[in-house]
C-alpha cells in the first residue's frame, strides 16, 4: 500500500527539481505531439532555439516580443497576488492602446517627449479603467470577477473594430478597413537596436517587486490574497486594496497596450494585444507571481512565439504549436506543485490502515 | 408576426451550443469543479467532429469523436485538479489554451471545407408530427434540426438525473460538502471524474454543433467565445439545467440579433450589437451577485480541492 503525506517542510532543492523534471517531462509530452506530425522532436526544438536566439536580428524580435510580455504579466500578477482573476490583460492592453492612439490622433504636431508621456498616461487611464469596472462589481458585489474580465475582453476588441470599420477608418487606405499610422512623433524611439519598450519594462520589474515587497498597499495586497478575514482584522480596507491593485494592474497592461500601438504596429488595430493577454496569465502563474522570475520566464516564451514562427516557415508546423507546448508546460507544472506539497509514502504495515492519524 | 418567428427559432438554434456547453459546465460545477476550459473542450469538439464527419461522413462517428475530445480535455482538467489536487482556475484556463492551440493546429487543413452533403442533410430541421402544429411555439420550438431536440431531451434528463434520483442527490452532496459526502461513503472521486468527463463530453458536442451544422464549415475558432458566455450561463441559470434552456436561447437571441437587424430601418453599426451578449452577461452576473440569496448560491465545495488527509 501506498499513500501521500503533506510534506513537513518544502525545501527549495527538491523543489526545483520536480519543477525541472516536470518542464523536462512537458517537452516530452510535446514531443510525442511533434512525432504524430511524423516529424522529428529534437530538431523541431533546435530550431525552435535558432529561430528565437540564432541570429541579433532573431534575437532583437524576440526580445520585441518579451516586451509586452514582461509589463502585462506584472500587471495580472498584482491582481492575482490578491486572489483576483484578472483574465481581462487583453481588453486592458486593448484600451490602453486605444487611448494612447486617441492621444496620438488628437495632438499630431506636438513635441515627441511630451505627446509620449501623454500616450503613456493615456495607456494607463484606459487599461486602468478597464480593469476597475470589474473590481468596483468584485468590491461591491462580489461579482464573479474572472468572467466579467473576460467579457471586457470581447467588449474592447468589437470597440476597436468598430472604430477600425468605421469613424476611424482610415479614407486613404482605399477601401481596406484599418486606421491610419501615427505621425514619426508619435512612434517610441530605438535604444541599441530595440525600441524603448525594453527599458519601461525593465524598470516596471523592478518597481512592482519593490510595490510588492516593500511598501505597505503591496503587503496588504498580499494579505488579501491571502485572507480576506485576516486583511479585516488587520484593518485593511478590502474595497480600497481592490480598486488600487486594478488599477494598477489594469494600467500595467495599458502600458503595455500603448507600447505595441506605438512601437510595433504605429497605428491601433484589432491585433494589437494578439493573445499577450492570455500569455500572461500562465507566465504570472509559472514565476509564481515573482517579478524577475516574469523578466526570465516572459523572455522563454517570447523565444517561444518566436521559434514557434521560425518553425511554420521551415516545418510548416502551424504557429498554434506554439500556444500547445505552452499549454503543456504550464499542464505539468501545475500537475508537479501536487508533489512539491505532497510526497509518497509506501505503506510497510498494513495494520495502521485503520487508523488514520 | 412571421419575422418574429423566425428570429425566435433562430435564436434556438444559436443557443443550441451555448446550451450544451451550459449543461457540461451545470453538470461538471455540481460536481464542485470549476472547468474554465469550456472554449477549449468546445474547440476540440469542433475540430474533432468536423474532420471526423469530413473523412467518415459518418454523423455517428462524428458526434462520437466530438464527444472523446471534449472528455480527453476535461480528463486533463480532472486529473490535474482531482487527483493532483491543482487550482481548478488556473488549469481551466490553461486548458483553454491547449484546446485553442490543438483545434488551430489540426483544423490548419480543415479551413475552407464544407460539412458533407449527407451530414448535412442528417441535420436538416424536421418537423415534428402534431407539437409543429401548435401555433407560434411550435413554428418556433418544433421546425428544428435533430441537434437542437437532443438539447431539450438532454437538458430535461439532466435535471431529472439531478433533483429526482440517488445518484443526483449524491451528486450535488460531492459539490456541496465533499467531506460529509466522503463520511456517507460516497466516491468523491468516482462522482467528480465522472461528472467531469461528462462535461467535457457536452461540451465537445456543442462545439461540434458549431462546426458541422451551425455554420456549417471549418473556421478558426470557430466558437468566439460562447465557452466563456456558457460559463457566465451557468451562473446565469443558477446551477439548474432546466433555467440553461431558458438562458442559453435568450443569449443565441442576443448573439444574432445584430446581423438580424442589417437591413432594417434600425441603423446601428453591427460591431456595437456584437457587444450585446458580452454586455448583457456582465449585468446579468451583477444583477445576480446583487441580490444574493442562499438559492442561487454556487455548490459550496465549488473549486475547493478535496483531499481526506485534511479534512
Amino acid at each position: 500500500m501506498f499513500r501521500f503525506v503533506k510534506r513537513s517542510e518544502v525545501n527549495s532543492r527538491t523543489s526545483t527539481k520536480i519543477r525541472v523534471i516536470a518542464i523536462l517531462l512537458a517537452l516530452l509530452a510535446s514531443g510525442i505531439f511533434i512525432l504524430l506530425l511524423s516529424l522529428n522532436p529534437l530538431s523541431v526544438y533546435g530550431s525552435m532555439l535558432k529561430g528565437a536566439f540564432g541570429d541579433p536580428y532573431k534575437f532583437k524580435q524576440t526580445i520585441i516580443k518579451a516586451i509586452p510580455l514582461v509589463i502585462t504579466s506584472l500587471g495580472v500578477t498584482i491582481a492575482f497576488k490578491m486572489q483576483f482573476w484578472n483574465i481581462g490583460g487583453e481588453g486592458q492592453m486593448i484600451m490602453g492602446a486605444f487611448c494612447a492612439s486617441a492621444v496620438a490622433f488628437k495632438f499630431p504636431s506636438m513635441p515627441k517627449p511630451l505627446l509620449l508621456i501623454l500616450m503613456i498616461i493615456g495607456g494607463v487611464i484606459g487599461g486602468g479603467v478597464w480593469s476597475l469596472i470589474p473590481a468596483f462589481f468584485k468590491a461591491r458585489w462580489k461579482t464573479n470577477e474572472t468572467i466579467v474580465t473576460l467579457m471586457m475582453n470581447y467588449i474592447a476588441l468589437k470597440w476597436v473594430t468598430y472604430l477600425q470599420y468605421g469613424p476611424w477608418k482610415d479614407p486613404k487606405a482605399k477601401g481596406f478597413p484599418k486606421i491610419a499610422n501615427f505621425e514619426e512623433n508619435a512612434v517610441l524611439p530605438k535604444l541599441f537596436g530595440i525600441h524603448l519598450g525594453w527599458v519601461i519594462a525593465l524598470a516596471m520589474v523592478v518597481l512592482v517587486y519593490i510595490f510588492i515587497n516593500k511598501t505597505k498597499k503591496g503587503y496588504e495586497i498580499s494579505v488579501l490574497g491571502e485572507s480576506e478575514n485576516t486583511a479585516k482584522y488587520a484593518g485593511i480596507n478590502v474595497n480600497k486594496t481592490i480598486i488600487i491593485a486594478l488599477f494598477i494592474s489594469g494600467g500595467l497592461c495599458g502600458v503595455a497596450g500603448m507600447i505595441q500601438a506605438s512601437a510595433v504596429s504605429n497605428t491601433l488595430s484589432t491585433e494589437v494585444a494578439g493573445g499577450v493577454g492570455f500569455t500572461a496569465i500562465i507566465v504570472s502563474w509559472l514565476s509564481f507571481l515573482s517579478a524577475p522570475a516574469i523578466l526570465l520566464v516572459s523572455i522563454l516564451f517570447a523565444a517561444l512565439l518566436q521559434g514557434g514562427a521560425f518553425i511554420q516557415i521551415v516545418y510548416g508546423i502551424p504557429n498554434a504549436a506554439a500556444l500547445i507546448l505552452q499549454a503543456m508546460i504550464l499542464f505539468f507544472v501545475l500537475g508537479s506543485e501536487f508533489f512539491v506539497r505532497y510526497k509518497l509514502v509506501v505503506k510497510k504495515e498494513l495494520a495502521v490502515e485503520g487508523g488514520r492519524a | 408576426m412571421a419575422l418574429v418567428i423566425s428570429f425566435l427559432a433562430a435564436a434556438v438554434v444559436a443557443g443550441t451550443p451555448l446550451l450544451f456547453a451550459t449543461l457540461g459546465e451545470v453538470i461538471t460545477e455540481r460536481a464542485g469543479n470549476l472547468n474554465l476550459g469550456v472554449e477549449g473542450m468546445m474547440l476540440m469538439g469542433a475540430v474533432a467532429g468536423f474532420s471526423v464527419g469530413l473523412s467518415t461522413k459518418s454523423v455517428i462517428l462524428a458526434l462520437l469523436a466530438a464527444m472523446a475530445a471534449g472528455a480527453a480535455g476535461a480528463l486533463i482538467f480532472a486529473f490535474l485538479t482531482i487527483t493532483l489536487r491543482a487550482n481548478n482556475v488556473v488549469s481551466g484556463l490553461t486548458l483553454t489554451i491547449f484546446g485553442s492551440g490543438v483545434s488551430t493546429m489540426f483544423g490548419k487543413e480543415l479551413v475552407g471545407k464544407v460539412t458533407p452533403d449527407n451530414v448535412k442533410a442528417f441535420f436538416a430541421p424536421v418537423a415534428v408530427t402534431g407539437l409543429s402544429k401548435i401555433p407560434f411555439i411550435g413554428e418556433v420550438f418544433f421546425k428544428q434540426d435533430p441537434f437542437v431536440y437532443l438539447g431539450y431531451v438532454l437538458a430535461i434528463l439532466l435535471g431529472i438525473y439531478l433533483y429526482n434520483t440517488k445518484a443526483g442527490l449524491n451528486l450535488r452532496a460531492v459539490g456541496e460538502n465533499p467531506a460529509a459526502a466522503d463520511a456517507a461513503s460516497i466516491n468523491i472521486t468516482l462522482y467528480k471524474y465522472i461528472h467531469v468527463l461528462l462535461g467535457g463530453a457536452l461540451c465537445g458536442l456543442g462545439g461540434a454543433y458549431l462546426s458541422l451544422v451551425y455554420v456549417p464549415a471549418w473556421q478558426e475558432n470557430v466558437t468566439a467565445g460562447r465557452g466563456w458566455i456558457a460559463i457566465a450561463l451557468v451562473i446565469f441559470s443558477t446551477w439548474s439545467p432546466y433555467k440553461a434552456i431558458f438562458g442559453s436561447y435568450l443569449f443565441g437571441g442576443l448573439d444574432i440579433i445584430g446581423f438580424r437587424l442589417q437591413g432594417t430601418s434600425i441603423h446601428v453599426s453591427q460591431y456595437v450589437f456584437d457587444m450585446l451578449p458580452y454586455l448583457v452577461t456582465i449585468i446579468v452576473l451583477v444583477v445576480v451577485s446583487a441580490r444574493k440569496n442562499k438559492k442561487n448560491a454556487p455548490p459550496q465545495g465549488l473549486g475547493v480541492p478535496y483531499f481526506r488527509e485534511e479534512r
